[in-house]
């Protein structure tokens, strides 16, 4: 196996998560910033409807690298597309492949099920409620919690923050519910 | 001496932006203020944020966490993956941290890092679970969001421009929240 190939691979969760890890250090000592991605959502409602909403209201310029930090997100993710795409599916668990195949899902190629997550099923129910309602409740949940996965989960986490353990909890409390028992019965709509 | 007036300064700052912005949730109160660098920096400083964000973004999809399938697994019980990505994260995050305070470690400008504690508010559970359903049928949290896009899932433009509504709105009602 070559470089190419072998860097193509997906990494396993011993090799990402440390280094998903090492960002809050890194984000520390480059700038003394907290790691948070949510915070951003708020920074572009700042700078472009304000709408004299005391909430945002404030300097957004000010917290302006967390605008830099996700567009090198989305620069990060477009350079693995283009160059070092893992070139196979991903390998489920089968118990999930025969479940959602059951609920009419044959296409497992790719990150998202694109039978679902497509510019025409917007207007579906279907697609609706996962693409559009689902991203409203990430951001206003988010905000609502003070954090997400990367400003609670991993940031407050480790900086043994009791506020966050229950806010994480919560997390996985609302997903196991939805996952559990709203997918199945949306996914048959 | 002299570290005690910049302190003093500090709270008093913190204080009044508490007073003005009324925030509830602290997160954004460090982000804001006390975690703030008093420095000023021209604006190309702000591209090693840029290349942290690039790193992120690669191991984002590399570890497949953006993966929509993923996340179903994870609430379904059915693999290990997403617990053993976050609980390492979380494991080098809390060395990190700990070493940083226990050393006193200063940013490369020689700032002190602070740390600012969070106060809970109902917020993070009512909060948290509206997050966690949208988690689960987006099959994305924020930072996967601006990930899935890059990897050219464009349709998820929508969940994002969709998210940034939910934080206006809440924005919007936060005083009738209860926190």
């Amino acid at each position: 196996m070559n470089f190419i190939e072998w860097i193509k691979q997906p990494w396993p969760w011993y090799v990402a998560g440390p280094l998903i890890g090492f960002i809050v250090p890194l984000l520390l000592l480059i700038g003394n910033k907290a790691f948070g991605i949510s915070s951003s959502l708020r920074h572009v409602c700042a700078a472009c409807v304000p709408a004299n909403i005391p909430f945002f209201k404030y300097d957004w310029k000010k917290e302006i690298w967390n605008l830099y930090f996700v567009a090198g997100i989305v620069i990060g993710a477009l350079i693995i597309n283009l160059f070092l795409a893992n070139p196979n599916a991903i390998t489920l668990n089968p118990k999930l492949v025969s479940d959602l195949q059951a609920s009419g899902i044959s296409n497992f190629q790719g990150l998202v099920p694109v039978e679902l997550f497509n510019w025409n099923s917007l207007f579906s129910a279907k697609g609706f409620i996962l693409i559009v309602a689902g991203g409203f409740m990430v951001g206003f949940g988010t905000r609502y919690a003070g954090g997400c996965t990367s400003g609670h989960a991993i940031m407050g986490l480790s900086n043994l923050q009791i506020p966050s353990l229950i806010a994480t909890i919560s997390f996985m409390i609302g997903g196991f519910l939805v996952a559990n028992f709203l997918i199945p019965v949306i996914l048959n709509l | 001496m002299k570290t005690n007036t910049i302190e003093e300064a500090k709270s008093k700052k913190h204080r009044e932006f508490l007073a003005q912005n009324m925030d509830f949730e602290v997160r954004s109160m460090d982000t804001m203020c006390v975690n703030e660098s008093e420095l000023k920096h021209p604006v190309w400083h702000n591209l090693k944020y840029l290349v942290a964000g690039v790193l992120f973004g690669i191991i984002l999809v590399k570890a497949e966490v953006i993966s929509w399938f993923r996340i179903q697994e994870m609430f379904r019980l059915q693999s290990f993956h997403m617990y053993g990505v976050i609980g390492s994260a979380i494991a080098v995050g809390a060395v990190s941290v700990f070493l940083i305070k226990k050393f006193k470690l200063k940013s490369i400008y020689g700032e002190p890092i602070e740390f600012v504690d969070k106060k809970f508010n109902k917020g993070n559970i009512i909060g948290g679970l509206i997050f966690g359903f949208g988690w689960a049928l987006t099959g994305a949290c924020p930072g996967p969001l601006f990930a899935l896009i890059g990897n050219g899932a464009t349709v998820i433009i929508v969940t994002l421009l969709s998210a940034i509504a939910g934080t206006w709105v809440y924005g919007l009602v936060r005083e009738r929240l209860p926190h």
